[in-house]
């Protein structure tokens, strides 16, 4: 038998009461491929942190080609042939690649730094494992897709024999994302060993040797990918059969939303182009595409924190001017912001401050805060939706995500929106919590709602939307029914592959 | 070894930060007081009867610590909504040699009911147009405001030493730079006799709890502390952070501005590049002692003013100079922070 | 007209030009250093302050001149060690954080000088460093007496100015300051130990602050007084941005800045009595303020400047 690459055993750790990982063992062959499933939560990224050296194990050990890693110690782990290539990325913009690259590769005290012989090394390594970058160029002004190069290349630079891989497609288009699942079965054939880390059953199946299946902290299963399929997956996953709620077919009504010609710049960059889109009540419409491509735009712009430069907007039947965020809210728009943390709650605010803050109008007199009007709106709803733990007067950041995202979803769909904006809505939210948050969307779509969703989530689309429309460069393709969207067509049109007179092929 | 954000913060423990701030501060310096070779517990004694004493130095601790509450207030409102202010020492040289301006050249004959609110609405108002102009740059040029605001207290002390070195300069002061005197008119009414004490007291602790309420029952404070918190989500929600701040910029230096008025209204007299020991600096010490809350203002106001009046009658009879008062407040700041870290957070292995 | 060309051609104006910089040429680099690796210090005034009283203390008490230097920068180191205490383990706002340290730095710097040197009438003085000069050079006229005929630590500042954008982007130890500065946890995740370099750089940035102070008082003048620093070291903060956080700026931005403030010195004479004096000592200041205007936007500050960081947290 040969020498495993890599040997987890017996890792526990701890945090508070929380046990992130309970008794882990996980072993990895040279030249192997194992995916590591599981959802949030499930352990996967505590391990990972353990395995580099981030975090000190409470129990078990990690040894690489036999030998044991002292804990604690990402250098050493470095030194051992550990290489990480983080979700997110860890990478400092304002230097160039090369380095950001060789960046504590060189002896620290060290009188100068050998730029030439590194820069060859960095050539080299990008020749053999075809990741093509420019090594001076400012790594700020790469796109997403390079920066993952970028980071796979600095785990090579150090000599990686053992890579390990966050979600390595988290950020990149289908075509990326399949360009980057040739390049590790690659590096794999020239005998280097990977684990990459997932909650995506298509690309474990198509990639991985061997997966191990997380959940709750524990190693629940390993699998030879040749004896598993989906459906086991996914049910050793969750660890019950989860039923995500069925869209019912409903008869849209009256166009309550157009947009035609818009165009909105930002900071002097022209960040939606001429877009066209409308919603009709009780109809979802969803906005597909890879972040960055101007969907935190057009969520502002339909938030009232941005300004169009061009085109008309019509809501309800009415042309409008610009909007703020006070119009939005009078105007019976709801908004689920993209980013919970940062735009939706003010974590050490009150719940019943961040549920009316965007209603101060409503919940205020003589510009006097009604206390009482918003404690009791914040009670309706923690009750309507189910927000856990949630008292008034606690302070929100003492919530879940899910909780937190519920009551966001609560103080805009309370008041019965006309038009609801949800962008990214279950973005890190466990399966339980997701379920919840699409059960509440399609009911708000039942009672004649309109929504615009704004996801990454194929899957949450196909589930949701009826008409699909995709967003690339600032730019809108035609929209698709959801009847004729497969993988492959939103795959196309992710990548921008439409024209705009004969739709999307 | 590391440190673990706690889930509550227990209120008797936030209640408690400024006296084991306070305990500390008094420690250390104790040890320079030691280092000195003086009794340390004698020193501190002699503090307190310098502090409150007698009638005098009683009376005279509360005078000080007027100008101290209302840059302390001024410090709290911007510091709650991230607008870094430490410009309240300008703001109140401006402030000042306003009111001298304007009773000596406009209003000296008016009566005291009208002249002193005509005079405290000016000290304000100079106040405030100091702070709007580092706010601007911040909104406009995305300029750190702690550096422009340091830098214009020293651009306002040099306007005010010109000032009474030349137009407002005071002929009768035998070539000495001060400032013309206001009008008698317009010195605030002394609240007891054979004092310095005067009702600058029961506005500055009047207008903490204006802005208490301000803070915690207005739509104002409630956007002011979101603005503060987070910006983006403030954004979100739909307030105007623009004008949020300008409102907070303009309360801010209009304290601190008051403050300059009512040290010339009612003690000095007159203005001269002397007349603030630093109270600017010192109400950022007072608002962070009081953990931003606008009623521990007067009681974080009232402890420095003593260390400051303590010090002075102690060093009187002891060989130890004032400026321990200076060390004292400041290490009470730096300890305040550490102890503030801790009602956030607790210690692990 | 005449007398600005007569200013402008006297050589004693270049001469002052590079005294007035070298404060802030230490100064405006100690604290790019602190800021390239991440953290604001504002303790720079105090730190200066105390640099000052310290190094003339120990030359006062006949310590020999380079000691005293040494003294200031161990101090500076000291105070450098609580800033990063507070604002790195801690991770407490840098801003409340660099004040607090300026006020402590600044009234414990007054006490000891209160209480170790009696009151007088006229300060006592030391016996400060003399210019010396470059062989050959100082011979050369006008530029011999100009730029050549300065006091040691002088040509110290100027020779640290190149030696210190040596390190930063050219060896691997600076590499690791600037990419602390930037991500820390990119640094960390690449082996670096941004904590340690953040007390590195605040320590020794924070040195650097107190030896500009020490060359107030051992070289600049012989004496100490109280405010002596005069706001110099925000203007140092303010420097530090407009050089775009780089070492051959910050020694550029210093010398124009010095520049001004020695014409400013000159004309003042030239217009006494037409124009206050104060006008022109407000020039400095309203400078700076005005050069963070023009830059505050172009400059490419560092990314993580001001953010804590801790393990694990993002």
């Amino acid at each position: 038998m040969t020498e495993n690459a890599l040997e987890i055993s017996g890792v526990s750790k701890s945090f508070g009461d929380n046990l992130a990982n309970d008794n882990i063992s996980l072993a990895l062959a040279k030249g192997e491929i194992v995916a590591l499933l599981g959802e949030n939560g499930a352990g996967k990224t505590t391990l990972m942190n353990i395995l580099f050296g981030h975090y000190v194990p409470d129990e078990g050990s990690v040894s690489v080609m036999g030998k044991l890693l002292p804990q604690g110690k990402p250098r050493e782990a470095i030194r051992a042939g550990i290489g990480m290539v983080h979700q997110h990325f860890s990478l400092a913009p304002n230097l160039t690649v090369l380095e950001n690259v060789i960046t504590g590769t060189q002896g620290i005290w060290s009188l100068a730094t050998d730029i030439k012989s590194a820069r060859q090394k960095l050539l080299d390594i990008s020749q053999r494992f075809g990741l093509i970058v420019d090594p001076d160029a400012r790594l700020g002004d790469l796109s997403v897709g390079e920066q993952q190069r970028v980071e796979i290349l600095k785990a090579l630079y150090n000599d990686a024999q053992i890579l390990v891989l966050d979600e390595p497609t988290a950020v990149l288009t289908n075509i990326e994302a399949e360009q980057m699942f040739s390049t590790l079965k690659d590096m794999a054939k020239q005998g280097l060993s990977l684990i990459f880390i997932s909650h995506k059953l298509d690309e474990v199946m198509a990639t991985a040797d061997r997966i191990f299946v997380l959940r709750g902290g524990k190693s629940v299963a390993e699998r030879q990918v040749e004896q598993t399929n989906k459906s086991e997956l996914a049910e050793l996953m969750v660890g019950r059969e989860v039923k995500r709620p069925v869209r019912e077919v409903s008869t849209p009504g009256d166009v309550i939303l157009n947009a035609s010609d818009v165009s909105v710049l930002q900071s002097g960059v022209e960040r939606l182009k001429n877009v066209d889109f409308h919603v009709r009540a009780g109809e979802v419409l969803g906005i597909i595409g890879v972040s960055g491509n101007g969907q935190a735009t057009l969520a502002q712009l339909l938030s009232g924190t941005a300004k169009r430069s061009k085109g008309n907007m019509t809501l309800f039947g009415e042309e409008v001017g610009d909007l703020t965020v006070p119009d939005v809210v009078e105007l019976g728009i709801g908004r689920i912001p993209e980013d919970r943390n940062h735009e939706g709650v003010i974590g050490e605010m009150t719940i019943w401050e961040n549920a009316i803050l965007e209603r101060i109008p409503e919940f205020s007199k003589n510009g006097l805060v009604d206390r009482i009007a918003g404690i009791k709106f914040a009670d309706e709803v923690i009750d309507a939706f189910d927000v856990r733990g949630a008292t008034p007067t606690k302070r929100i950041r003492l919530l879940s995500g899910g909780n937190m995202q519920k009551l966001i979803l609560g103080r805009n769909l309370l008041k019965q929106p006309r038009l609801l904006l949800a962008a990214q809505p279950a973005r890190g939210l466990d399966e339980g919590a997701v379920a919840a948050v699409h059960e509440r969307i399609l009911s708000a779509r039942k009672d004649g709602t309109g929504v615009i969703l704004i996801s990454e989530d194929l899957d949450e689309v196909l589930a949701l939307a009826d008409r699909i429309q995709a967003i690339v460069g600032g730019r809108l393709s035609p929209s698709v029914s959801a009847e004729d969207a497969d993988a492959r067509k939103m795959g196309l049109m992710m990548s921008g592959e439409w024209s705009d007179r004969e739709g999307v092929a | 070894m590391r440190f673990e954000r706690r889930e509550r913060q227990p209120l008797l423990l936030i209640l408690a930060t400024p006296i084991i701030a306070v305990i500390a501060a008094l420690a250390l310096s104790g040890v320079l007081i030691a280092l000195a070779g003086a009794p340390v517990f004698e020193a501190y004694w002699n503090i307190v009867k310098g502090a409150f004493g007698s009638r005098l130095s009683t009376t005279e601790t509360l005078t000080r610590a007027i100008p101290l509450m209302l840059t302390g207030l001024a410090a709290a409102i911007a510091f709650r909504a991230k607008l870094w202010n430490i410009g309240a020492e300008g703001q109140l040289y401006i402030g000042a040699i306003t009111v001298s301006a304007v009773s000596s050249q406009l209003v000296g004959g008016f009566p005291s009911i009208i002249q002193i609110p005509i005079l405290l609405i000016c000290g304000a108002v100079a106040g405030m147009i100091l702070l709007l102009i580092p706010l601007w740059l911040r909104l406009r040029f995305s300029v750190d405001e702690v550096v422009t605001t340091l830098l214009l207290n020293f651009v306002a002390i040099l306007f005010v030493s010109m000032l009474i070195d030349t137009v407002l300069k005071d002929p009768l002061a035998f070539g000495w730079p001060q400032s013309l005197p206001v009008a008698d008119d317009a010195m605030l009414p002394r609240v007891l006799t054979r004092s310095r004490l005067h009702i600058g007291l029961f506005i500055a602790m009047a207008l903490a709890v204006v802005i208490y309420l301000i803070q915690t029952r207005t739509v104002f404070g409630l956007q002011s502390r979101a603005a503060g918190l987070n910006p983006e989500a403030a954004v979100f929600a739909g307030v105007p952070l623009g004008r949020t701040l300008v409102f907070v910029a303009m309360i801010s230096g209009g304290f601190a501005g008051l403050a300059g008025a009512v040290e010339v209204m009612g003690v000095q007299g007159y203005v001269t590049t002397e007349l603030s020991p630093g109270f600017g600096y010192s109400g950022i010490v007072v608002a962070m002692l009081a953990n931003l809350n606008p009623i521990g203002v007067i009681l974080a106001a009232l402890f420095i003013a003593a260390m400051f009046v303590g010090a002075d009658g102690m060093s009187r009879v002891m060989e130890i100079p004032t400026y321990i008062a200076d060390v004292t407040v400041a290490l009470s700041l730096l300890s305040m922070l550490v102890a503030i870290f801790f009602t956030q957070y607790r210690m692990r292995r | 007209m005449n007398e600005i060309i007569d200013i402008l051609s006297s050589a004693g104006l270049w001469a002052a030009v590079l005294r007035i910089a070298t404060p802030l040429i230490f100064g405006t680099l100690g604290a790019l250093l602190c800021e390239r690796a991440g953290v604001l210090n504002l303790g720079i005034e105090g730190i200066m302050t105390f640099g000052a009283m310290i190094g003339w203390l120990a030359v006062f008490n006949g310590a020999d001149l380079w000691t005293g230097i040494l003294i200031a920068a161990i101090s500076g180191g000291v105070f450098g060690l609580l800033h990063a205490l507070f604002t790195v383990t801690l991770g407490l706002s840098q801003h409340v954080s660099g004040l607090g340290v300026t006020l402590f730095a600044s009234s414990f710097s007054y006490y000891v000088f209160r209480l170790l040197v009696p009151v007088a009438g006229t300060p006592p003085t030391v016996e400060a460093f003399q210019p010396i000069d470059i062989p050959s050079l100082s011979s050369i006229p006008f530029f011999g007496p100009a730029f050549f005929t300065q006091t040691p630590p002088t040509y110290l500042a100027i020779v640290l100015a190149f030696v210190l954008a040596y390190i930063i982007f050219k060896t691997p130890l600076g590499l690791a300051i600037r990419m602390t500065g930037e991500n820390p946890h990119a640094a960390e995740a690449q082996g670096i130990n941004p904590i340690v370099i953040r007390y590195g750089c605040v320590i020794f940035g924070s040195a650097l602050m107190a030896v500009g102070g020490a060359f107030l008082t051992l070289s600049a003048f012989n004496s100490f007084f109280p405010t002596m620093v005069q706001g110099r070291g925000w203007i140092c903060i303010a420097l530090v941005v407009f050089a775009s956080w780089r070492p051959s700026h910050a020694l550029l931005g210093a010398l124009l800045f010095a520049f001004f403030d020695g014409f400013q010195f000159r004309l003042q004479t030239v217009l006494s009595g037409v124009v206050p004096y104060q006008v022109f000592l407000m020039i400095p200041y309203i400078l700076s303020i005005t050069a963070l205007a023009v830059m505050a936007r172009r400059a490419r500050v560092p990314q993580a400047l001001m953010q804590p960081f801790r393990r694990g947290e993002r």
